[in-house]
């Protein structure tokens, strides 16, 4: 990412979309969106001042939601460019409040609240589609529960709580746990402030409030607006109190998920869904399950599977090596549902195919390997660009030419094509580029050729 | 070059706020009169963002207002930082590697936020440190070497004659050597291919063509490399052909040598006749398949995934599935039961060609490695692990599928390049995530199976992708290297026992005759600094630009003096 941002030959656009192309390979023009970030790029430095002062937090679609970040933002910490950009849905300057905080911090003097979008026109000789995919919303499969049962979780917001960057700093707490700390803090936060307006009424009167209660609900005092809000607020705060200290019992008990349950194919290999293979998932299970266990090496994990698609070059034996060293076992059949059991515990009801009889088993945590979906940028941008998707929408090509779009010109790589894992993603991109200069080249009057 | 006369030495250090995330958590008033005091240091200015447009200036002023000869920046990181600095310091006429980084934000002020005077002290010890290795430093010139516009390829399978035609389409000249007298490799022996079910025949034969048509590229059949010397743009190269040995230079070098079917002797009976494999069942079909055939048991996985291969040879079970479905449409009232543990059908098109084929009556069993199927003279018996019950398959014909393994001589071309194979004998790459297509080596690059088993889809795609990284230097003409590399400081010293060689994982070393003996010598743009011969070397004889032992005492001795 570093490599790109700085290279000379390399003009980054981000926050930016392809509106229009016209034109034909070797002279297409193409017309782009570039969206107002509210941020002016060439004076921005990336330190973030903003972001630690903007008082607006939103939840953080780079973490899945599992966290939040501020209305300025950078989308992720190690982001290229480290341009900010203000989210206009959320910023309260932008919304017609008052705020401007961020102005007032930015010693750069880089925020523009007038930014408008701006459109531009930029002359190139191919296209190249590397759009990717989406990650598949296994809300849709209503046996699995995901989105009732809290300890359900998709692979990718697994890999958000395994890094350590991410929402946990890389704790496998649960989610459920998580909800209950969260709050716990909202309570302590509540608590603090109910105290402090008792702490008013003890200055004044000169008593504890406890004391002051007793004495209250003895009718030793006059019928009195002031004492009643006093005692009204004690009684609040002895509730609080109480929720909090049953919870923070509760979360005494809380430890890290050690029993993994990785659930194969979901939304790929599936007539409802995707037929097709989404060919990266069976590797990021073990290797996430591997991860788990390395974190904490008391982690079991068992993975659902029909095959386990381990075919890339040392996957086999990376599985091999997961199952005897980072207690993992493979189990294979599809999973039935997902119930919620006991202390938030999911439990997985599967069809063990080879004692061929139907079990269930209670884990801390269960993660969801999602297919890869074709995303609707991709169809978005075919219309655009004219050319043909497959019948699932990813974009079509031929085996024999695995980079070249049925547009000549235009070339695809990566998950805009099919399903790949990031090795085959970056060879094809290679594969792409080049094409892309072949191309160029050819069109070039011979003259010119000559000299290259 | 010569050291510098102490007193000559000035050091310019600017210190960063950067916004607030400096200046926040440490005491910038206190490491500016800190740094006001050290040796050499003629000026010390604070910056709001040293990296921007204001911040650049100042420092350019400084350099050329002040006549400073070093420069310290004391900021964010290196990692995003260093390059701007430096072609700012090239732009004010200093030597660029006469700049040097502190990093107090990323390694004081955000790890210290609550110990603002533990930041700060932390902050005084790494300009104090920086400042010392700044005295040491000299300048030094970027590397360059030309580039030998023509480009090697070893191997005229589908993955190299993609390859080959990609930059000899770009104009680039290309050399393509084949071992057999006929290019095409693997692909030559393949029936149809899947999941198209076109003709193998006709992918190959038209790449042929146009690989033997092509003006920019010249074809040495029956041939092979005998012997490697040189490096990145300057490679010479042995190449033995039928009409005798051809020294040519190139400037890189695409390995696409691809990789045998295993025979899998002494397996299932295998006999070449009634047990046959894949590679045979091909065979078969282009002989045109005996329509008296009415059972055929395929055994997925003979010889893979086992102690001796651990691998999954990745593309037998699409080749399994592929011959069963053309199995069932010239004979369809046959029975064809393939026996597997995984059926490794990845991507859109495998699993939709899986799907088709148990649409076409295809019957799959798993079974257990640990209970293998047994052939026995007209019957399979297998214990169908999902049934819970051993059965007695029908056999006319069994087909064993066995991996692809490493061609015999691809030891002896690792050892000619001097370029890895992995436990399987397989060509290593360069990092298996981010640089699949390139060897660590610069200037040589791998596709097909040669890598790993890979189908046409992927042995097409990755021999673009290895012509479109090795494009990369033959469109520059020249590489430039930055000079942050192994140089041997005492020449006297080298005993020249060739540690340093073996070790180096570039082959940037050689030992050379010199008037004083035997050698070593750096290949310039070979070596890419990372200090393996200079930490090994016994005589402490080689050294690393920009890193030299004293550059690095220096600093390591000016932290020592401050401990507290
Ligand atoms: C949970 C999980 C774990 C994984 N783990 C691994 C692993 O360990 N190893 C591995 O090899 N693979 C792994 N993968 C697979 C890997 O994510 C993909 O192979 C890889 O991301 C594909 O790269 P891509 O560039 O094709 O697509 P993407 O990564 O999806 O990138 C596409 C980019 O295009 C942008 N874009 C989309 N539409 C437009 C538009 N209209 N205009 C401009 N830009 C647009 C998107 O914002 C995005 O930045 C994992 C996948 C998942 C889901
Ligand atoms: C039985 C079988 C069936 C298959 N069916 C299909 C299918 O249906 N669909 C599909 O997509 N894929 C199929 N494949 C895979 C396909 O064969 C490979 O994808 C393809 O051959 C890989 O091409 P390559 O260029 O990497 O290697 P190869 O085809 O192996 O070519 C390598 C070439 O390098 C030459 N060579 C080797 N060593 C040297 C040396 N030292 N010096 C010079 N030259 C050398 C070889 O002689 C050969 O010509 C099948 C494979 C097998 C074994
Ligand atoms: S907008 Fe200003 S404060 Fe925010 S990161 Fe950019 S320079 Fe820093
Ligand atoms: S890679 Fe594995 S989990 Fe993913 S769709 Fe394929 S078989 Fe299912
Ligand atoms: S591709 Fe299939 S037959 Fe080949 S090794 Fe892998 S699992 Fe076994
Ligand atoms: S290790 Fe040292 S002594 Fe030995 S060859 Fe290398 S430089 Fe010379």
């Amino acid at each position: 990412m570093l490599d790109v941002g700085r290279h000379p030959n390399i003009e980054l656009l981000a926050y930016s979309e392809v509106e229009k192309i016209e034109g034909q390979a070797a002279d297409f023009r193409v017309t782009v969106r570039r969206k107002a970030r509210y941020v002016e790029e060439d004076k921005c430095t990336g330190c973030g001042a903003c972001a630690e002062k903007c008082p607006t937090d939103v939840p953080d679609a780079f973490n899945e939601g599992l966290g939040t970040r501020k209305a300025i933002y950078n989308y992720f910490a190690q982001g290229i460019p480290s341009t900010h950009t203000i989210d206009a849905d959320y910023c309260r300057q932008l919304i017609g409040k008052k705020c401007g905080i961020c102005e007032k911090t930015c010693q750069a003097d880089a925020i523009n609240f007038d930014q408008e979008d701006r459109i531009i026109q930029l002359d190139v000789g191919a296209i190249i589609v590397a759009a990717g995919y989406d990650v598949f919303d296994p809300s849709l499969i209503p046996e699995y529960r995901y989105k009732e049962i809290s300890n359900v979780v998709t692979a990718i917001e697994f890999e958000r709580l395994l890094s350590a960057s991410g929402p946990t700093g890389g704790h496998l707490d649960r989610p459920s746990d998580r909800a209950v700390q969260a709050e716990i803090a909202e309570l302590e936060k509540r608590a603090k402030k109910s105290q402090r307006a008792l702490d008013k009424f003890e200055k004044k009167y000169e008593e504890g409030s406890g004391k002051f209660y007793e004495n209250y609900k003895a009718g030793q005092y006059k019928d009195d607006e002031d004492y009643k809000k006093w005692a009204d607020k004690y009684a609040g705060h002895l509730a609080i109190v109480e929720t909090l200290n049953t919870l923070k019992r509760k979360a005494e008990t809380f430890a890290v998920a050690k029993r993994l349950a990785f659930i194969q194919c979901v939304g790929s290999r599936d007539f409802r869904f995707y037929p097709f293979c989404s060919g990266y998932c069976c590797m990021h299970s073990i290797k996430e399950a591997i991860i788990a266990h390395e974190h904490e090496p008391e982690t079991q994990s068992t993975i659902f599977g029909m095959d386990i698609r381990a075919v890339g070059k040392g996957f086999e034996e990376y599985k091999a090596r997961g199952g005897n060293k980072s207690e993992i076992s493979y189990m294979r059949g599809r999973v039935a549902e997902i119930t919620e059991g006991s202390g938030n515990n999911p439990i997985v009801t599967y069809e063990n195919t080879l004692e061929r009889k139907v079990e269930s088993q209670e884990f801390d945590m269960v993660i969801l390997a999602t297919a890869c979906a074709p995303t609707k940028a991709v169809f978005e941008l075919a219309k655009i660009l004219g050319i043909e998707l497959d019948k699932y929408n990813f974009v079509k090509t031929n085996p024999q030419s695995p980079v070249d779009t049925s547009v000549p010109g235009i070339f695809v790589c990566g998950c805009a094509g099919s399903p790949m894992d990031v090795p085959e993603s970056v060879a094809q991109a290679s594969s792409a580029a080049g094409r892309a200069a072949e191309m160029v080249f050819q069109s070039q009057p011979e003259k010119e050729k000559a000299v290259a | 070059m010569p050291d510098m006369k102490d007193e000559d030495i000035r050091i310019g250090v600017f210190i960063c706020h950067c916004g607030s995330n400096i200046a926040g958590y440490l005491d910038m008033e206190e490491l500016s009169e800190y740094a006001e005091k050290l040796p050499h240091v003629t000026l010390v200015q604070r910056n709001l963002y040293s990296c921007s447009e204001a911040g650049i200036s100042e420092i350019k002023k400084g350099i050329m207002e002040h006549d400073l000869n070093r420069v310290i920046v004391a900021s964010c990181t290196p990692r995003t930082h260093e390059p701007l600095f430096r072609s700012s310091c090239a732009e004010a006429g200093l030597n660029p590697f006469l700049f040097e980084m502190v990093n107090i934000r990323d390694q004081c002020s955000w790890v210290h936020m609550q110990e603002r005077e533990d930041g700060t002290n932390k902050a005084k010890d790494q300009i104090r440190m920086g400042v010392a290795k700044a005295a040491l430093l000299e300048p030094q010139e970027p590397i360059m070497s030309d580039v030998q516009i023509r480009a090697l390829i070893i191997g005229g399978g589908i993955s190299g004659m993609t390859a080959a035609l990609s930059l000899a389409n770009r104009g680039y000249e290309v050399v393509l050597v084949e071992k057999e007298n006929k290019l095409g490799g693997m692909l030559n022996r393949v029936n149809k291919l899947g999941p198209t079910m076109t003709d193998a025949s006709d992918l190959v034969d038209g790449k042929i063509l146009e690989v033997t048509e092509h003006p920019h590229i010249t074809l040495f059949t029956s041939a092979k490399v005998n012997a490697a010397q040189g490096f990145i743009g300057k490679y010479q190269i042995d190449i033995e052909t039928e009409s005798g040995i051809k020294k040519i230079d190139f400037g890189v070098i695409l390995i696409a040598t691809g990789a045998s079917v295993y025979t899998p002797e002494g397996l299932y009976g295998y006999d070449g006749q009634r047990i046959i494999t894949q590679l045979e069942m091909e065979r078969l079909f282009k002989k045109g398949l005996d329509p008296g055939i009415k059972n055929i048991v395929m055994i997925q996985c003979v010889g893979s995934r086992n102690e001796d291969r651990p691998y999954c040879s990745r593309i037998c079970c699409q080749t399994a599935v592929k011959n069963a479905i053309l199995v069932k449409d010239q004979i369809p009232e046959a029975k064809v039961s393939i026996l597997y543990r995984d059926m490794q059908m990845y991507g859109v098109e495998n699993e939709e060609m899986f799907r088709d084929s148990r649409a076409k009556g295809i019957r799959y069993i798993n079974y257990d490695p640990a209970r293998p199927p047994e052939v026995e003279s007209n019957h399979v018996r297998v214990y169908h692990a999902l049934l819970g019950r051993e059965m007695s398959l029908s056999a006319d014909l069994v087909v064993l599928s066995t991996p692809l393994i490493a061609h015999e001589d691809a030891t002896e071309i690792s050892q000619i390049l001097r370029v890895p194979i992995d436990e399987n004998g397989f060509f290593l790459e360069g990092h298996v995530k981010l640089r699949p297509l390139d060897f660590a080596t610069d200037g040589i690059f791998l596709c097909g199976s040669a890598h790993f088993p890979a189908n046409i889809r992927e042995a097409v795609a990755q021999g673009l992708g290895a012509a479109s990284r090795a494009s990369i230097p033959l469109s520059q003409g020249s590489v430039v290297v930055e000079p942050i590399i192994s140089f041997l400081a005492n020449e006297d010293a080298c005993i020249a026992c060739g540690l340093c060689v073996a070790l180096c994982p570039y082959g940037a070393l050689e030992i050379q005759k010199t008037a004083k003996g035997e050698k070593v010598h750096v290949i310039d743009v070979a070596c890419k600094g990372c200090g393996c011969c200079a930490a090994a070397c016994p005589q402490n004889a080689l050294d690393i630009n920009h890193f030299r032992d004293r550059q690095i005492f220096a600093a390591i001795e000016a932290g020592g003096a401050g401990a507290r």
